[in-house]
């Protein structure tokens, strides 16, 4: 064991990045949990992680290819909206399949692959960090104007129609910058770490939060702590962070004493 | 006399293919117009189409210009385990808690799920009749209300909205003969 590197320099780029992204993720879940769509944020970390390879093989930036995958998956997620879970599984198998294939026919790819499914959180630049920074500034008050019209969509779907409004637009917004802000998790954070940071968090905000802006900052405290706890661990025990993330978040489940049956 | 808000002539609406209709009627500000009718004439249907929610095979709709319409729908989403509460609900459609019943207006800053079952339903109609409106349309708004719900709505309803005007849609014809200043029939 080794705590002592959590005060090297050398990973406070790498501990400040999943921060702002383990901030920023449970806010985008909690309008997923919402809107029934958590596993969209499994898909598009699926489909993130396999145009990261993608960009790989092709000597582009691996964040570039990320975030062009979560595009396109935002984009087929709004096209096969009535699809609804469906959509998401197909999305998962193809990029499941795309990404298995470039990992074992492409050496370069093999390494990068174990580096998005183990969540080598550390290899984390100064352009994560940026990128990081950039989408909370963006994301966050976005989320913001987009709340009401979220929140009418599932509480009173005819809102805006019965008033000769189309709330189509915003709504695809959301899934863009969902899509987007996975894809920047998953390329920092790893696949795993940024579902279980989308799913979790608000999983807890909504059993215990007495309000929807409560649940908006728990779920937020949950990922940050969470994530702290997890960077912590995983660096002092010299264990991949992903695995360890998922396992401290899902262990806050169990220790909130929550209900499986009504996940 | 007051101004037209709602034309409709000949009105036949569905989905796929056609189920009810036809309708003519015209509504006023200030009027309650009652929709009756055997179950599976299509009153639900034709509430629909008076907004654009399905699809209209038949006839015109003719609305007074920059009509605001709300629509309370019949059958919401389970909200269980959404932690909203009641205030923000009503935030949401911008529905003022002014007027609403005290059994309802103490509890506005608990969760929905903590609301008991008539109490939410009836909160969440008030999300949609105590909004700025010119036009409301009610599909079997006592669904599912308990009693105390049901007899503060007709004394709400029976009471004069002259900046508005209703449309309800209710097999409870107790409500119906109760506030409705004029009735329809919709053949089935």
């Amino acid at each position: 064991m080794n705590f002592d590197l959590l005060l090297d320099p050398l990973f406070r780029v790498p501990f400040l990045t999943g921060l702002l992204l383990a901030a920023l993720l449970p806010l985008i879940g909690m309008y997923l949990r919402l809107r029934h769509e958590w596993l969209a944020a499994l898909a598009f970390a699926q489909m993130a992680s396999a145009g990261a390879l993608l960009a790989m093989v092709a000597g582009w930036p691996m964040i570039l290819g990320g975030v062009l995958a979560a595009l396109v998956a935002a984009l087929a997620k709004g096209l096969m909206a009535r699809a609804g879970a469906g959509a998401y599984a197909l999305m998962m198998l193809l990029a499941w399949g795309g990404g298995v294939l470039l990992v074992a026919n492409h050496p370069l790819a093999e390494q990068a692959g174990h580096a998005l499914f183990d969540g080598q959180l550390y290899f984390t630049g100064d352009g994560h960090l940026l990128a990081a920074g950039i989408a909370c500034a963006v994301v966050v008050p976005l989320l913001s104007w987009l709340s009401r019209p979220l929140l009418l969509g599932r509480l009173f779907p005819e809102f805006y129609r019965a008033r000769g409004l189309d709330a189509r637009p915003r709504l695809m917004l959301f899934d863009l910058i969902a899509g987007l802000s996975v894809a920047l998790a998953t390329v920092s954070l790893g696949v795993m770490a940024a579902f279980a940071l989308v799913f979790v968090p608000p999983l807890v905000a909504y059993r215990f939060a007495r309000s929807w802006r409560a649940g908006m900052a728990l779920s937020a405290v949950i990922g940050m702590g969470g994530y702290s706890v997890s960077f912590a661990v995983s660096l002092g025990l010299d264990q991949p962070f992903g695995p360890v993330c998922a396992v401290v978040l899902v262990m806050l489940v169990a220790s909130a004493s929550l209900d499986p049956s009504r996940m | 006399m007051a101004e037209v808000l709602l034309r409709v002539t000949g009105l036949v609406a569905g989905y796929a293919a056609p189920v009810a209709g036809p309708l003519g009627f015209e509504l006023r500000r200030g009027e309650i117009l009652g929709l009756a009718g055997p179950n599976g004439a299509g009153k639900s249907t034709l509430l629909k189409a008076l907004w654009g929610g399905v699809r209209v095979f038949g006839g015109h709709i003719e609305k007074a210009p920059g009509l605001a319409i709300s629509h309370q729908a019949q059958g919401f989403d389970d909200l269980r385990g959404v932690p909203l509460t009641g205030r923000e609900l009503l935030g949401l459609t911008g529905a003022t808690p002014d007027g609403l019943p005290p059994w309802l207006a103490g509890r506005l800053g608990e969760r929905l799920d903590r609301l008991s079952g008539g109490q939410l339903q009836f909160l969440r109609l008030w999300a949609c009749l105590a909004v700025p409106a010119d036009l409301i349309l009610l599909d079997e708004p006592t669904n599912n209300l308990d009693r105390a719900g049901v007899a503060y709505l007709a004394d709400w309803l029976g009471r004069a909205h002259s900046g508005q005007g209703i449309v309800v849609v209710s097999h409870d014809h107790g409500l119906i003969d109760a506030v409705c200043t004029r009735v329809v029939e919709v053949g089935a």
